[in-house]
């Protein structure tokens, strides 16, 4: 049982590169949801995992055996294993639930602060523009969606590059990209390897939008030269202050998408990365719900409620 | 020379472009100039009608230039309110009944606040 539910807690540490690969080798849209679903995955496979170490442990203390009403003590490995384990996973488990309810209120209260920014601002269609002598542009969703322009980002570009930068945050908006990353974000809380899972996603919600940018504007290049130049007066800036799951025009390493839009296609065969993305998420989750049932079928032996 | 693709996208769209151009340029545009520093190709028939509604909704001030007009963004939050504090009296045809309620129901406070402006008005006016 314990070497079945430590198995969720080591596959994460195989996403990045897997990650990384996939959204090389697959079109952008498959490789966010690939990815995404993946790291969700993980990040719920490992917490259950941390829980059941957590259950065992406090099933051997006197108190809460008589609690869960054990008449014989629970059979598993050895004490001296099992309880530093339930002791570290506690700390786990603590860590993730501070980092999360932290992250989440921060984020939050960004969130608010950009969206009741963009309203008094003024607005035309979608756009907000925010008068600041800092490069930035964002996709702000919400009721309506609102993408947010900066006038220094406005006065770098030219009008066509205003309509593909304009197309690439509203391809963000229209493809719901803030769900993806805050499920990203979530994860990254929940195990430390899938921190760098995150900023793949970050970087896969980028190309997707720019692979729409391109298309609805008909030009890659323009698109590219477009990315480019907001990226270059957004340089320097300082750190914009908005929340980690807007998506933004320039985040992500902007030579990468910007190479990725002027030498399209030549896209290696991606199905077996997906493959193996498939089988470490559906490993993880079998291991942990085997494990999870071996550990209720203990605690039922334990209860006498059923034989060994 | 307009390009039926770009007539047809969404007004919500065309009125962002629109916007973006005239933040863009600085200086007050007349329709041909925001014609022309668009990256979508509209007739100008088109950017005069965006450019009207957008005054409508209050979101740019326009002066005459000319036998047209020319158009700026409206830069502030506070001029952004006075704008369709405008539009919504323009709207009404009955523009003195509107204005009469409207300061009849001001606060003691907003009641101070004009007072000292108007005095304010009158000093340096002389008028």
């Amino acid at each position: 049982m314990i070497a079945l539910l430590i198995l969720p807690l080591l596959v994460p540490f195989a996403l990045p590169a897997l990650a990384r690969r996939a959204l090389d080798r697959l079109a952008p849209v498959a490789a966010l949801w690939t990815v995404t679903a993946s790291a969700v995955a993980l990040a719920l496979c490992s917490l259950a995992a941390l829980g059941a170490f957590v259950l065992t442990g406090l099933l051997k203390l006197p108190f809460f055996a008589s609690l869960g009403e054990l008449i014989r003590p629970l059979h598993t490995a050895s004490d001296r294993f099992v309880l530093p384990l339930a002791a570290l996973s506690v700390g786990g488990l603590a860590v993730t639930a501070w980092t999360l309810v932290r992250s989440v209120s921060r984020q939050v209260r960004a969130f608010r602060a950009a969206r009741s920014a963009a309203a008094h601002g003024p607005a035309a269609g979608d756009l907000c523009v925010v008068d600041s002598p800092r490069p930035d542009a964002y996709a702000l969703p919400g009721r309506p969606h609102r993408i947010v322009v900066t006038t220094a980002m406005l006065r770098n570009l030219d009008g066509s590059e205003r309509e593909a930068l304009f197309a690439h945050e509203r391809a963000h908006n229209a493809g719901g990209h803030h769900y993806f990353l805050a499920a990203a974000e979530l994860a990254a809380h929940c195990h430390p390897a899938l921190r760098r899972v995150r900023d793949v996603v970050r970087l896969a919600v980028e190309r997707v939008a720019d692979e729409v940018a391109a298309r609805v504007v008909g030009d890659r290049r323009l698109t590219a030269r477009a990315i480019a130049r907001a990226a270059l007066a957004g340089q320097g800036a300082g750190a914009p202050e908005r929340p980690a799951f807007v998506p933004g025009a320039v985040s992500g390493p902007v030579p990468r998408r910007v190479e990725a839009l002027l030498a399209p296609g030549g896209r290696r065969a991606g199905g077996w990365i997906a493959a193996l993305l498939v089988a470490c998420t559906g490993v993880s989750c079998v291991a942990s719900a085997t494990g999870m049932a071996d550990f209720h079928h203990r605690v039922e032996v334990a209860q006498g409620e059923a034989e060994r | 020379m307009a390009d039926g693709k770009d007539e047809r996208r969404p007004a919500g769209e065309l009125e962002a472009s629109v916007m973006a151009a005239l933040w863009a340029a600085g200086v007050p545009q007349t329709p041909g100039e925001v014609q022309r520093s668009l990256g979508t190709e509209l007739a100008r028939t088109t950017v005069t009608t965006i450019l009207t509604r957008l005054h409508d909704k209050g979101v740019v001030d326009r002066h005459r230039q000319g036998r047209g007009y020319a158009y700026v963004p409206v830069q502030d939050a506070q001029g952004l309110t006075a704008r369709r504090m405008h539009s919504e009296l323009d709207r009404d045809g009955d523009r003195e009944t509107v204005l009469a309620r409207f300061v009849a129901q001001l606060s003691p406070d907003d009641e101070r606040v004009l007072r000292t402006l108007l005095e304010a008005d009158e000093q340096s006016g002389g008028r």
